[in-house]
């Protein structure tokens, strides 16, 4: 995978799989400390600590069936060739939290991708799930919870056109406006590098 | 339609929803069923479901359920997509770029007609 809005995509398909209820993704970009956080939270069934073992490390396992995929160990390899790592905190019938943490700006750090298109997945295609996505880039904070849009809607499907069309605006437009902020900060030091 | 830009307007648009439903519920529910596995994601599923959500955006299909399912078993054939029409037999295609996903959503779940070059025994 190319993109780690698309490893997001994946592991968040995980808590889908843990039959979650809420399911909470985080994005933080934190320029002045170079480092970028993804986390995914959820309340699914949750881990002991030997699969916890299991899943993070597929070359050690005894699993004979395909239910535990490559998923996480590739996201943990990518984390930690860019002096970054992965934690995965995990509670059978309580929920499961996973970290992983990036060198920002680690030549090797994969770009994030499209986060908009992710989430907007996630939202239409697993309804039964209640998502919030929050994206931080230094003070700027987008906040998603799709709770909200549930709660007008009153069972009328998230595939209806002209409700796909509102959520996939709020979200392209929130993402954009992280992102942008981001840049804002960073001109300074890209001016520094050229002088 | 209008553009929604609140959620206010959500309001007004499930009004309409549930008047257009009264009239489509006899044709039976349409299901698109996307594989979105880790292989399914790696192979390009994404970019498949976005081009079924544009298309369904785009000609204003309405009564239409997307969803999105773990690894179907199929790896060779992902990104993989199955559509469901009433009663009829789930009918899986396989290696559905969006370009073929736009002519499974015109041809089969518009038209009604299978795209039989992308289906795949199962």
């Amino acid at each position: 995978m190319r993109e780690l809005a698309l490893h997001l995509l994946d592991i968040a398909h995980n808590s889908v799989s843990a039959h979650a209820r809420n399911i909470t993704l985080s994005v933080e970009e934190d320029i002045q400390a170079d480092r970028l956080r993804i986390m995914v939270e959820d309340d699914g069934k949750g881990m002991d600590a030997a699969t916890v073992q299991q899943v993070s490390d597929p070359f050690v396992t005894s699993r004979v069936t395909r239910s535990v995929g490559l998923g996480i160990p590739l996201l943990k390899a990518a984390a930690e060739a860019c002096d970054g790592g992965m934690t995965i905190q995990s509670t059978p019938g309580v929920g499961t939290r996973i970290e992983v943490d990036f060198r920002r700006s680690h030549i090797d750090r994969m770009p994030l991708g499209n986060l908009a298109d992710t989430i907007l997945s996630l939202v239409v295609g697993c309804p039964e799930v209640h998502w919030v996505f929050r994206y931080r880039v230094g003070e700027f904070l987008f906040e998603f919870d799709d709770a909200l849009i549930k709660k007008e809607l009153e069972g009328i499907p998230l595939t209806e056109p002209g409700v796909l069309a509102y959520i996939r605006n709020v979200l392209e437009a929130g993402v954009r406006d992280a992102q942008r902020s981001a840049l804002t900060m960073e001109l300074p030091l890209s001016g520094e590098k050229n002088g | 339609m209008d553009k929604v830009k609140s959620l206010e307007d959500l309001k007004r648009l499930r009004e309409e929803a549930l008047e257009k439903r009264r009239v489509k519920t006899a044709t039976g529910e349409v299901q698109v069923i996307v594989g979105m596995g880790t292989v399914g994601i790696a192979a390009g599923a994404r970019d498949t479901l976005k081009a079924i959500l544009e298309y369904i955006e785009a000609e204003n299909l309405t009564g239409i359920v997307v969803r999105q399912t773990g690894n179907i078993g199929m790896d060779s054939f992902e990104p993989i997509v199955q559509v469901v029409i009433g009663d009829n037999p789930k009918v899986t295609y396989g290696k559905v770029t969006p370009d073929a996903a736009r002519r499974i959503m015109k041809e089969h779940v518009a038209g009604g007609k299978i795209v039989k070059e992308h289906v795949i025994e199962s």
